[in-house]
C-alpha cells in the first residue's frame, strides 16, 4: 500500500520504533525557541546538568512578549523584560543562535524560519508554540509542543511521539476573486469544528491548494491547530523550491540538487489511504469572518449573526449563547453592520509581505474611518524592511494607520498591544477566544483584504463592498 | 516526577465547552520564568464572577476538574497545566481535549482521564447533587468511583499511564537510547540545514 506524505516524513525520522504501546522516538531537525515557553526548560537543563544536544538545530528569537514601539529602549514592563533577558542569557550560556529585538532577522518565529530558509521540505520542526504548524506549508512535519517537550528536545534532539491518524483536506476548483487562503481555512474550521482534526496529521491538497502562493499555504497550515490537528502539511512543488532557492540557509550547488531530488519524492502515493477525507469546492468560497469566541464560529461576510437555536447540538447551542453574550451581538444582525474600533493586520497567520501588499492595495489613497485605530505589524523585521522599500509603510501611514515594528503584537494580549475591555476588533490573527487580544476584548477574525476594507468603512466589509459603494 | 497511583478529592463541574488554554490562563500571566505561582492566573477572567464554580465554598478546594468537551484547545502553553496544578488540581476528567494540552499534562503529572460525554453529564449531575463530596480516581484500575458504589472506567494511553504510575522522567528514558540517536545523526543527509554558523541575507 502507498504511503502518505506525512508517513514518509515520519518514517524518515524514526530513531527507534516503539513497540507494545510505546511511542516512536522521532528525530527533530529544527527546534525554534522563543522567550515565553523556554525559560523553565533551560532551568530544567541546568538542574540536571545537561547541555543542548544540537545547538546547530536550534534557533531563538523574541516575539511574543516584545513591544512594537520603541523597540531599542529597554522593555518598560520589568516582568516582560526579565523574560526576554532570560532568553538572551540562556542563548549565550547554551551556545544558541538568537535574533533579538533590533536585529534584522528578529520577528515572529514562524515568519523568521521560512525567510531564513531553515524551514525546508521533509524536515521535522517543533517549537513551544501551537502555530508551528505553519511550517507544514513546505512539506515539513511541524507541530507545537509544551515546555517539558522543549526541554526534552533541547536535551536529546528527539521526541517520543505516538503516531497520529491521517486526513486529507482536498480543495479543488478555483477560488472566486477576492477570496483568500484565510477565507478558505476559516470556512474549513466552521465546517469541521474546533475539535475536527484532533488526533490527525492533515494534508491539504487539490488544485486550489496548488494554486496558492507559499505565503497563502502558510496561512492555511498555520491555522491547522485551530481545528485541533496535530499538524498540517502541503506537498512541496516547484513553487516551494523557487521560494527556497537562494535563501540564506537553502542548500547550495550539488547539495541543492540532492535536496530537490529528495524533496520531489515527498508527496502522497496515488494509492495511499487516508483515515479520513474532507472535500471542499473552492468555487463555493466567499469572504469569511467569525462572529463568536472560537475560530469555528464563523459565517460568510454576507450572512448574519446566527441564532443559537439554529444549532442542533446542545453543546454548540450553549457555546453560541455564551459567545453572543460575550461578543455583545444579537442574532440576525448582518455581519456587515458590525462596527469595529480596531483593525489589526499582522501575526504569524497574516503578517507576511503578501498580506501587507494586499491590504495596502485596498488602502492606497484612502483614509481609515474616524475613531478607528489600525495597527499594521509586519511579521518580521525583514518584512518591515521590504515593505518600506516598496513604500507600503507610506500607504498605511497616509491612510491613518500605525506602522509598527515586528512581533506577535495584538494577536495574543501579552505585550503592550491590547484591546481595552469591550473594544471590538477585526483581526487577521488566528484566535477569537475570550480575552485573547486583551481582557474583555472582542475579536472578529478576518482576511487581510477584509481587514483593510473594514478599516475604511468602520464596519466589517470586503474590498468588493467598497467598489460597490463607489459605483 | 512524583508517582501517581490514585487520588481522592472533590470534583468540580465546569459546564463549558471549548475552554481553550487562553481561558485557563490568559497570556498576560505567562511572563514568569518559574513553574510555580500561576494559580492566580487560573481562569482569571471568570474568577471575578461570584457565580463562577471555583468561587463556591463547596468547590473552591476542588482537586478534580470536570469540564465540557474540547478542554485545553489552542495555545501550547504548558502554563495552563501548571496553573491547574498550582491551584491544586490533580485530575481532569472530560470527553475531548486539545492534543498539546493532553501531552503537556502527561509530562507534568496532571492526570487527564477521558470518558464519554454522557459520563461527563452524569458526573456533573451527581457532583451538583452532592457538592463537596469526594470521589476517587484510580489510575491503576483506570476507574472513577463515587461513594455510592457507582464506577466509570476511563481511558488513558498505556505509555502515559505507565510513566505516571512509575513517576518516570521522559528525558532519562530517552537518553537510554543515546546510541540510537547518535547512529541516526550519523546518517542524516548533509543538505539538512544548520542554524550555526549563522547565515543571513544582506
Amino acid at each position: 500500500m502507498g504511503r502518505t506524505l506525512s508517513d514518509k516524513v515520519w518514517d524518515a525520522h524514526v530513531v527507534r520504533r516503539g513497540s507494545g504501546g510505546e511511542p516512536d522516538l522521532l528525530y527533530i531537525d529544527l527546534h525554534l525557541v522563543h522567550e515565553v515557553t523556554s525559560p523553565q526548560a533551560f532551568d530544567g537543563l541546568r538542574l540536571a546538568g545537561r547541555a543542548v544536544r544540537r545547538p546547530e538545530n536550534t534557533l531563538c528569537t523574541e516575539d511574543h512578549n516584545t513591544p512594537t514601539l520603541n523597540i531599542l529602549a529597554p522593555i518598560a514592563d520589568p516582568v516582560s523584560r526579565a523574560q526576554v533577558e532570560t532568553l538572551r542569557r540562556n542563548a549565550e550560556e547554551f551556545g544558541l543562535r538568537i535574533h533579538s529585538l533590533g536585529d534584522r532577522d528578529q520577528g515572529i518565529v514562524h515568519v523568521v524560519g521560512p525567510q531564513l530558509g531553515v524551514t525546508q521540505p521533509g524536515m521535522t520542526i517543533v517549537c513551544g508554540d501551537s502555530h508551528t504548524s505553519t511550517h507544514g506549508a513546505f512539506g515539513a512535519l511541524a507541530f507545537g509542543i509544551g515546555t517539558s517537550e522543549v526541554e526534552h528536545v533541547l536535551a536529546t534532539q528527539t521526541l517520543p511521539q505516538a503516531r497520529p491518524k491521517t486526513m486529507a483536506v482536498t480543495v479543488n476548483g478555483e477560488m472566486p476573486e477576492g477570496v483568500t487562503a484565510k477565507d478558505l481555512v476559516l470556512t474549513l474550521i466552521s465546517r469541521v469544528g474546533t475539535g475536527g482534526g484532533q488526533g490527525y496529521i492533515v494534508e491539504y491538497r487539490g488544485s486550489a491548494i496548488e494554486a496558492l502562493s507559499m505565503e497563502g499555504r502558510m496561512t492555511i497550515c498555520n491555522m491547522s491547530i485551530e481545528w485541533g490537528a496535530k499538524a498540517g502539511m502541503i506537498a512541496p512543488d516547484q513553487k516551494t523550491f523557487d521560494y527556497l532557492k537562494g535563501r540564506p540557509h537553502a542548500p547550495q550547488s550539488a547539495e541543492w540538487d540532492a535536496a530537490v531530488e529528495y524533496w520531489s519524492t515527498l508527496k502522497s502515493d496515488e494509492d495511499a489511504i487516508f483515515d479520513r477525507e474532507v472535500v471542499i469546492d473552492a468555487a463555493e468560497l466567499a469572504p469569511f469572518v467569525t462572529w463568536g469566541t472560537n475560530p469555528g464560529q464563523g459565517v460568510p461576510l454576507s450572512a448574519s449573526v446566527p441564532n443559537p437555536t439554529d444549532f442542533d447540538d446542545p453543546v454548540d447551542r450553549s457555546a453560541a449563547e455564551r459567545a453572543l453574550e460575550y461578543m455583545d451581538l444579537t442574532a440576525g444582525t448582518p455581519m456587515r453592520e458590525i462596527a469595529v474600533d480596531t483593525v489589526f493586520l499582522g501575526s504569524c497567520t497574516n503578517g507576511r509581505i503578501e498580506d501587507l501588499r494586499l491590504a495596502a492595495e485596498v488602502l492606497k489613497g484612502k483614509k481609515i474611518a474616524d475613531n478607528l485605530r489600525m495597527l499594521v505589524v509586519p511579521g518580521s523585521a525583514r518584512v518591515l524592511i521590504q515593505a518600506e522599500q516598496e513604500g507600503l509603510d507610506r500607504v498605511f501611514i497616509d491612510a491613518g494607520a500605525e506602522w509598527r515594528a515586528a512581533g506577535c503584537s495584538m494577536c495574543l494580549g501579552m505585550n503592550p498591544d491590547q484591546l481595552a475591555p469591550g473594544e471590538r476588533s477585526a483581526s487577521t490573527s488566528n484566535r477569537n477566544f475570550e480575552g485573547r487580544q486583551g481582557k474583555g476584548g472582542r475579536t472578529h477574525l478576518v482576511s487581510p483584504a477584509v481587514a483593510a476594507a473594514t478599516a475604511i468603512t468602520g464596519k466589517l466589509s470586503s474590498p468588493a463592498d467598497l467598489a460597490a459603494a463607489e459605483n | 516526577m512524583d508517582k501517581f497511583t490514585n487520588h481522592v478529592g472533590v470534583p468540580v463541574p465546569l459546564r463549558r465547552s471549548n475552554v481553550d488554554t487562553d481561558q485557563i490562563i490568559p497570556a498576560v500571566y505567562l511572563k514568569r520564568i518559574t513553574r510555580t505561582g500561576f494559580e492566580d492566573g487560573l481562569f482569571a477572567a471568570w474568577r471575578n464572577d461570584p457565580e463562577f464554580v471555583l468561587n463556591k465554598d463547596a468547590w473552591k478546594n476542588g482537586t478534580i476538574l470536570i469540564p465540557g468537551p474540547d478542554f485545553g484547545t489552542g495555545s501550547s502553553r504548558e502554563h495552563a497545566v501548571w496553573a491547574l496544578q498550582n491551584y491544586g488540581f490533580k485530575v481532569v476528567i472530560g470527553s475531548r481535549f486539545g492534543d498539546i494540552f493532553r501531552n503537556n499534562s502527561g509530562k507534568a503529572g496532571l492526570l487527564v482521564a477521558k470518558v464519554e460525554q454522557d459520563v461527563v453529564e452524569r458526573l456533573w449531575d451527581w457532583v451538583e447533587a452532592n457538592p463537596g463530596t469526594e470521589i476517587e480516581v484510580c489510575l491503576v484500575d483506570r476507574r472513577i468511583s463515587l461513594p455510592d458504589g457507582t464506577t466509570y472506567p476511563f481511558e488513558i494511553d498505556d505509555f502515559t499511564r505507565h510513566r505516571l504510575l512509575e513517576g518516570l522522567d521522559d528525558i532519562s528514558m530517552t537518553l537510554q537510547h543515546e546510541d540510537a540517536i547518535s547512529e541516526y545523526e550519523a546518517l542524516r543527509p548533509s543538505f539538512k540545514p544548520k542554524t550555526i554558523p549563522a547565515r543571513v541575507a544582506d
